[in-house]
């Protein structure tokens, strides 16, 4: 067994089979935010954070997890906000209406939150470089960039 | 946009959630469980036509024949009723209807949706408007010629009673014949108080919190999960034998199921099936297969390519899709001619392949992500050998479509896998298995060849492409006939093809690539046909006006004369030609195409003008690409793509512009970074290391304007793709006199290229 925290609330598992974290939370506890979308880390679809950090968790064991903490898209909001409220992020993304399909989003705002909180006003290529594992087959790459600049707009005013 | 309202956009989806045995502390979120959505109701109330409910709320809902994919499309359809009913928008929600023969043929593509559905739900929203005025003027105690309607109140003087009072008062009941809707009058343009202007997009809150809900996130109790084992072909593979001895180790494999088909859609399938995916996919990598390959096993790229030479070749080969003059001056000997090829390109939507199947009660319940569900109904209900109203379908959310999810055979094994399991199945594709049944686009070979006269002006154009026929793979009701009546054609393989320049003479005909249709099920990548006619016409044009000396954009202009056939129709096309030199004219004057000489050394631009689809619902565009080319490595990097549209009046003008955004960056993805070849039968490229689209680093400076205006609205969900690629390609010509005829364009292109 592993003692795992997700969204706040702590599990005990049995990691058997060397499930990968993104089927665990989709197929166990019904968090279907996280997306399956190539299984080999290369899309960027299914970022959660593990210990704040972004992690591709189509490719993260369960049983490597042992004392982690893990945040998806259905828990950013709570990490950061009041109850009922978005997280600075997605409120940006809403208002540059980023999302077209919307199937990579969750992986793209879970990224775009770990860029911020080590940069918290990132440069263009610090935004490229970070955002470059994260593919948006809908192409919205001009406003995920421009709703990160909001995001990062917003963080400052409220940390002034 | 930053106030946003509290929307729904939901469907009467049913949802049951698994349980989560391995809590033992605390409890999930909420959200946890949020993905089973509010269910609105779709009785009661008031409904001047099957398109929308006004309910004694004053809540309109709009009944959504379409599937969301990117596009918002229930926002826009909803615009369009909401407009001429003279609706407060704050009271509109947006329900995506599930199948049902009465909502009509059920299909999303082509960039059709706003178009083909204007009229109707303009009317729609008309009716409603007129009847609402004629009962709220009764409860008024006014002459329904005495009020008004606007923001879902009937007015009258300085008294008003809202719709939703109306309603609640059973005041009204009225409902309108065809004839009635047709007759109905539309309000004049300058009335008009929606369209043209800004609002958020319904269907985006859902999709940043991780609760919308996409096919692949459907569940139902008692659900096993399962993975296809791919045949080495699409067509013709056996199994010869098979064991899953080593699967058996795999904890929570339960079985492999042998895919016996009277649909013919699986040919040498198994499907795996276990207790969670990731041990049906474990056991798919351990399981032994031995197969009788199908004959395209030993077929790859070069041999689809040489066929389509082959045929383009034959000047009389494949069908006549247009034709005008005499065309005896075609055969004149001294015609400038060229050959263009594009190569495969897949449309891989981020979500894979997905389809969850039970039966329930007499009925075979179907959810997925699909765009076109009267197709895929009968082709299930044939594969399970039961009639189509026995297959109950619910489409969720698209994790992209591009064309992938118009032909959706992907639900054929699901369907006979649940059959054979006797429990409900969902079958997740993983991507390399979602990459080998594909629907590309097809290679294709276009040859063009024309005579000027001593004016420039085309006194001959004669155009031959080959390419696979998407449509006679997948809808062959749909093939049109040629126009001397001789075989059949597929519009979605050569539109684009029957460009807005004037010639005097001119033939276009198409022919369809066997080799090709032998190897895979050719499908419709976004932007369709005019992906790859308008990258030839617009890289030759360019080529025609270099060797007359003459400015690629002026050159262009002159060609533009809006004759006969190309002065347009209304209401579709109407304006012709000049609105395709409109956009040419301001894109050349926002993009500083006078000053291109002043460029840096290894620096060009490019121009190249589109028109959509088809000739009957052009979309006018025109694209300044701005490149530098790395003379030494023959790295093109694209610095900037200025566009000018002009769509019509625009129902969801932001998003507009997200799907022209997004559009261009596909024929950005598509001119340079993406696309695979066939080997062996399958596509070389199967997962996202190797096929490899546009990433956020690889995106210029772009920028777009729509042109104003009232017309008749057309598509936008593809136009946006095609003018960048010839644009790009021009570009490189403009910047170092290399002329690229291949697509996608390759670094050792361009090197080849700059040698000659």
């Amino acid at each position: 067994m592993i003692s795992v925290k997700i969204n706040g609330d702590k599990l005990s598992v049995d990691p058997a089979n060397d499930m990968p974290l993104l089927w665990y939370l989709r197929d166990h506890l019904n968090l279907t935010g996280t997306k399956y979308g190539c299984g080999v880390a290369a899309c960027g679809a299914c970022t959660v954070h593990v210990d704040g950090q972004a992690r591709r968790s189509c490719i993260t064991p369960l049983s490597s997890l042992d004392g982690s903490e893990v945040t998806t898209i259905e828990g950013l909001a709570a990490a950061s906000s009041e109850a009922g409220e978005l997280h600075p992020i997605q409120a940006a993304w809403i208002e540059a209406q980023a999302p077209q399909c919307g199937y990579c989003q969750s992986g793209q705002i879970m990224q775009a939150a770990a860029l911020l909180g080590e940069s918290p006003d990132p440069t263009d290529e610090e935004i490229s470089a970070s955002m470059a594992g994260n593919l948006c087959r809908c192409m919205a790459y001009i406003r995920i960039r421009a709703a990160i600049k909001l995001a990062a707009k917003a963080q400052q005013e409220a940390a002034r | 946009m930053t106030a946003l309202p509290k929307f729904e956009v939901t469907r009467r989806w049913f949802l049951a959630s698994l349980g989560s045995a391995a809590v033992v502390s605390g409890f999930l979120p909420n959200s946890a469980y949020a993905a089973v959505p509010a269910v609105p109701p779709l009785h009661g109330g008031y409904s001047p036509t099957m398109w929308y409910t006004v309910h004694g709320d004053g809540k309109i809902v709009v009944h959504v024949p379409l599937a969301e994919m990117g596009q918002h499309v229930g926002t826009a359809l909803a615009r369009i009723v909401a407009e001429e009913l003279e609706a407060d928008w704050e009271h509109v929600e947006v329900v995506h209807v599930d199948p049902d023969p009465k909502w009509g043929y059920m299909i999303t593509g082509g960039s059709w949706s706003v178009n083909q559905k204007f009229l109707l739900l303009s009317r729609a929203g008309a009716a409603g408007r007129t009847a609402f005025i004629e009962a709220g003027a009764m409860m008024l105690g006014a002459a329904p010629s005495e009020c008004s309607a606007r923001a879902s109140r009937v007015v009258f003087g300085d008294k008003s009673v809202s719709y939703g009072d109306i309603v609640s008062a059973g005041a009204i009941t009225r409902t309108f014949s065809e004839e009635e809707l047709k007759g109905i009058k539309l309000k004049p343009p300058h009335e008009r108080r929606l369209l043209n202007g800004a609002f958020a997009a319904r269907d985006i809150p859902a999709k940043v919190n991780g609760q919308a809900v996409f096919g692949i996130d459907r569940s139902v109790e008692g659900m096993l999960f399962a993975r296809p084992v791919m045949p080495p072909t699409r067509y013709g593979s056996k199994i010869t034998s098979w064991s899953d001895a080593r699967a058996k180790a795999v904890p929570g494999y339960i079985r492999t199921v042998e895919i016996e088909d009277p649909s013919d859609t699986c040919q040498g399938w198994l499907v795996v099936v276990a207790e969670d995916w990731p041990a049906a996919s474990e056991a798919v990598e351990l399981l032994d297969v031995q197969y009788q390959a199908g004959s395209s096993s030993q077929i790859g790229e070069d041999a689809i390519i040489a066929e389509g030479l082959r045929l383009v070749n034959q000047p009389d080969g494949g069908s006549l899709f247009y034709q005008s003059g005499d065309v005896s001056e075609l055969a004149s000997p001294d015609a400038f001619e060229a050959v263009y090829i594009t190569h495969t390109a897949l449309q891989m939507p981020l979500e894979p392949l997905n389809a969850l199947v039970w039966h329930d009660g007499d009925l075979w319940r179907i959810h997925t992500s699909d765009q076109h569900p009267s197709a895929s109904h009968p082709l299930v209900a044939r594969a399970l050998g039961v009639l189509p109203e026995k297959v109950a379908m619910e489409s969720s959310y698209l994790g992209g479509g591009f064309g992938r999810r118009l032909f959706c055979e992907f639900i054929v094994p699901a369907a006979l896998t649940a059959k054979a399991m006797g429990q409900p199945v969902k079958l997740v594709f993983s991507r390399t298995d979602d990459s080998k049944l594909c629907q590309p686009r097809s290679p294709t070979v276009q040859l063009i060849r024309s005579r000027t006269n001593g004016d420039g002006t085309l006194a001959s154009y004669e155009y031959r492409g080959a390419a696979a026929w998407p449509t006679h793979a997948q809808n062959p009701a749909f093939l049109s006939d040629a126009v001397d009546k001789k075989g059949k054609i597929d519009a979605f393989a050569i539109s684009g093809a029957d460009h807005w320049y004037d010639a005097a003479v001119q033939s276009i005909r198409t022919m369809r690539n066997e080799v090709a249709h032998d190897v895979f099920l050719p499908g419709y990548l976004r932007s369709v046909s005019a992906g790859y006619t308008t990258w030839a016409v617009e890289t030759y044009i360019d080529e025609l006006a270099y060797k007359l000396g003459r400015d690629p954009a002026q050159y262009r202009r002159s060609l533009l004369t809006k004759q006969g056939r190309n002065s347009g129709e209304a209401p579709q096309s109407v304006g012709g030609a000049q609105r395709l030199r409109d956009v040419l004219d301001k894109v050349i004057a926002k993009s500083g195409w006078a000053d291109r000489s002043q460029l840096a050394d290894g620096e060009g631009m490019g121009i190249a003008l589109g028109t959509g689809q088809e000739r009957t619902m052009p979309t006018w565009s025109a694209t300044v690409a701005r490149v530098a080319v790395d003379r030494s490595t023959g790295k093109v990097s694209v610095k900037r793509l200025v566009s000018v549209v002009d769509a019509g009046v625009l129902v969801h003008p932001d998003g507009a512009l997200a799907q022209v955004e997004g559009g261009m960056l596909w024929g950005l993805s598509l001119a340079l970074h993406e696309g695979t070849e066939f080997e062996n039968g399958l596509p070389r490229d199967l997962n996202f290391n190797s096929y490899t689209p546009v990433r956020m680093q690889d995106v210029p400076d772009v920028e777009i304007e729509f042109v104003a205006n009232d017309h008749m609205p057309v598509g936008l969900g593809e136009p946006g793709v095609i003018t960048v690629a010839p644009a790009i390609g021009n570009a490189i010509f403009h910047a170092t006199g290399a002329r690229l005829r291949e697509l996608p364009i390759r670094p050792d292109a361009v090197l080849k290229a700059l040698e000659v």
